[in-house]
C-alpha cells in the first residue's frame, strides 16, 4: 500500500511539473507573439515620414488626408495602454487606407516608382501587422484554453497564468473595407 | 472520397493519421526487406531436432547500418541538391518590384506561421510552380518560378507561399527529404542485395550457422525448410519489386501532405478562395516545368512533370500521382471558403 501511494505521488508530481512547464512555455510564446505586433507597428511608424516626404510636393491640395495620417501616427506613437494602442493603430490603418485611395486619383504620383515601392512596403507592413495579430490571437487563445481547462486549471495559479487579452477590432472604422490597389499594374483576372 | 467538405482542422487531423499509417507501413516494409532473408535462413538452417544454426541476423544488421548511413547522407545533402538541380537562385536583396513583393509575402507568411523566415529562391522558368525544401523550419527554403510571379496577383501569390509555408510548418520538408533518401537507398539495396543473394547461393550460405550452407541443407527441418523456402521466395520477389513499391508508398505520403499543406495554407491566410483561384490559374497554364527534376516532384505545389495521372480521380491516379487531382484540391478549398463565409455570416441564410 505505501508503495502504491508513493507511485501515485510521483506521478502527480511529474504531471504538475509538465503542466507547469507547458503553461510557462505558452505564456512566453504569447508574450513573444505580442512583441511581434509591436515590431511591425514600429516599422509602420518609421515608414510614414518617408511617405510624407515623397508626396508632399505633388499632393498640395490633399493636405487634409495627409494631416490625418500624420496626426494618427503621432497619437499611435504616444498611446500607452493596450486599448489605446489598438484604437490609435486602427485609426492609423484607416487614415492610410484613405490616403492610398485618394492617391489613386493622381496619375503622376502613381507613376513615380518611389511611391509604388513605398505602397508595396506599407501594404506589406499592414499585412504583417494583421498576421502578427492573428498569430498573437491564436497563441493567446491556446494559452487561455489551456489554463482554463480541467485539470490544468489547478496548476494555473501556481504558474501565475492569467488569461491573455485578445487583440480585437474595437474601432468600427477599421472594419470598413478600403480599396487599395495592390495589383502593381497587373490586371487580376480571377 | 466523400463529397462533404471537411473543415480545416478535420482535414489536418485526417492527414496526420494517414501519414502515421504510411510511416508504419514504411517501417514494416523496411524490416521485411532487411530481416526477411535472415528469417528464411533461420528456418532453412533448422536441423532434424528443430535447432536453428543460423542465429544472428547478419544480413538485416548490415543492411540496417548501411541504410542508416546512406539515408543520413542523402538527408544531409538533399535540399542543397534539389536547389542546385533546379537552378534556383537565392534572392539576397530584391532587385525589382516583383522580387520585393515575393520577399514581403514570404515575410508575411513567416509571421503568420510564427516561424523564422525561410530563404527565398527564384527559379527562372516560365511555367508557374513553387516548392519548399530543407530539414526543418530553421533552414527551410522556398523557391518559386518566375512564371508564377507573372501570372498570379498578390493574394494568390500569398496563398501559394502559404501552401509552401504549410509544408515547412507541418515538417513535410523534413519528412519528404527523409523519404527521398530512403527511396534512393531502397533502389540501391534492391540492386545490391540481389547480387549478394545470388553470390550467397553460389558459395553456399555465407558462413551462416556454423559453416553449414543454406543451399546444402536438405532433409533436415522438414516443415521448417518448407516455410523457409516460401519465405525466401516471397522475400526475393519483394526485393525485386521494392523500388516500385516504395515509390508508390512515397507518393501516398506525398498526396496526403498536399491536402494538408493546402489546409494549413488556408489557415495561415484565412483565405482559401485565393489558393483555389491560384491553383486554377496554375492548372490552366500548366505544362511540364523543365527546370524542376523528377526527384523534387513531391515538393512542388503542382506536379512539375505534368503527368496526366494527377488530373484524374480514381484507383490508378490514387496509386501513381505525387499530387491529388487539381479539381479535388480546388473543390476542397472552395468548400473551406464556403464554410468560413457561412461562419462569418457573409452568406445570406438559406443559400
Amino acid at each position: 500500500m505505501p508503495i502504491l501511494l508513493l507511485v501515485i505521488a510521483v506521478v502527480v508530481v511529474f504531471w504538475v511539473i509538465s503542466q507547469y512547464n507547458s503553461l510557462i512555455a505558452l505564456k512566453n510564446h504569447t508574450a513573444n507573439a505580442w512583441k511581434q505586433i509591436d515590431v511591425q507597428l514600429k516599422r509602420r511608424h518609421d515608414l510614414i515620414p518617408n511617405l510624407v516626404n515623397t508626396v508632399k510636393g505633388s499632393m498640395e491640395f490633399e493636405k487634409e488626408t495627409l494631416e490625418a495620417v500624420i496626426s494618427a501616427r503621432a497619437r499611435a506613437m504616444s498611446a500607452t495602454t493596450v486599448g489605446q494602442t489598438a484604437a490609435a493603430e486602427g485609426a492609423l490603418t484607416g487614415a492610410l487606407g484613405k490616403f492610398f485611395a485618394v492617391a489613386e486619383a493622381y496619375p503622376d504620383l502613381k507613376s513615380s516608382t518611389n511611391i509604388g515601392s513605398l505602397q508595396e512596403e506599407l501594404a506589406s507592413t499592414e499585412n504583417k501587422i494583421s498576421f502578427a495579430r492573428q498569430a498573437y490571437n491564436d497563441m493567446a487563445t491556446k494559452y487561455n484554453t489551456k489554463q482554463m481547462q480541467f485539470p490544468t486549471n489547478m496548476v494555473a495559479g501556481l504558474a501565475k497564468a492569467t488569461p491573455a487579452e485578445l487583440w480585437e477590432i474595437t474601432d468600427d472604422k477599421e472594419r470598413e473595407v478600403v480599396n487599395v490597389d495592390l495589383s502593381m499594374g497587373k490586371k487580376p483576372t480571377a | 472520397m466523400s463529397d462533404i467538405p471537411l473543415n480545416l482542422f478535420e482535414q489536418q487531423e485526417k492527414n496526420r493519421r494517414q501519414t502515421v499509417l504510411w510511416m508504419i507501413a514504411f517501417v514494416l516494409f523496411f524490416a521485411w526487406l532487411g530481416f526477411g532473408g535472415d528469417l528464411a535462413a533461420w528456418f532453412l538452417s533448422k536441423d532434424a531436432d528443430g535447432v536453428a544454426h543460423y542465429r544472428m541476423p547478419w544480413m538485416g544488421i548490415v543492411v540496417t547500418l548501411i541504410g542508416m548511413l546512406v539515408t543520413w547522407r542523402a538527408f544531409a545533402k538533399g535540399p542543397k541538391n534539389v536547389l542546385w538541380a533546379s537552378g534556383a537562385k537565392p534572392i539576397e536583396t530584391p532587385g525589382n518590384d516583383q522580387e520585393r513583393q515575393l520577399v514581403n509575402v514570404v515575410d508575411e507568411m513567416a509571421i503568420a506561421a510564427s516561424l523564422p523566415r525561410p530563404k527565398v529562391y527564384l527559379v527562372d522558368d516560365p511555367d508557374p510552380n513553387a516548392f519548399a525544401t530543407g530539414h526543418g523550419p530553421e533552414d527551410a527554403c522556398i523557391a518559386v518560378t518566375s512564371g508564377l510571379l507573372t501570372i498570379l496577383n498578390r493574394e494568390e501569390l500569398q496563398a501559394v507561399v502559404a501552401h509552401e509555408m504549410g509544408h515547412v510548418r507541418n515538417l513535410d520538408v523534413r519528412l519528404m527529404t527523409t523519404i527521398a533518401g530512403l527511396v534512393g537507398f531502397i533502389v540501391l539495396m534492391s540492386d545490391g542485395l540481389g547480387r549478394f543473394v545470388r553470390g550467397g547461393f553460389r558459395i553456399g550460405g555465407l558462413g551462416s550457422g556454423g559453416g553449414r550452407g543454406l543451399s546444402g541443407r536438405k532433409g533436415g527441418g522438414g516443415a521448417g525448410a518448407a516455410i523457409g523456402l516460401v519465405i525466401l521466395v516471397l522475400w526475393i520477389i519483394s526485393l525485386i519489386l521494392a523500388p516500385l513499391i516504395v515509390r508508390l508508398m512515397a507518393m501516398g505520403v506525398s498526396r496526403g501532405r498536399e491536402y494538408l499543406a493546402d489546409a494549413t495554407g488556408a489557415e495561415l491566410t484565412r483565405n482559401p478562395g485565393a489558393l483555389a483561384s491560384a491553383l486554377q490559374k496554375i492548372d490552366g497554364a500548366h505544362e511540364p516545368t523543365k527546370s524542376i527534376k523528377r526527384s523534387a516532384a513531391h515538393l512542388c505545389i503542382t506536379d512539375p512533370l505534368g503527368r496526366k495521372v494527377n488530373l484524374k480521380e480514381g484507383k490508378l491516379a490514387n496509386l501513381f500521382g505525387t499530387h491529388p487531382p487539381m479539381t479535388m484540391r480546388i473543390t476542397r478549398l472552395k468548400g473551406m471558403a464556403f464554410q468560413s463565409a457561412k461562419a462569418s455570416g457573409e452568406l445570406p441564410a438559406g443559400d
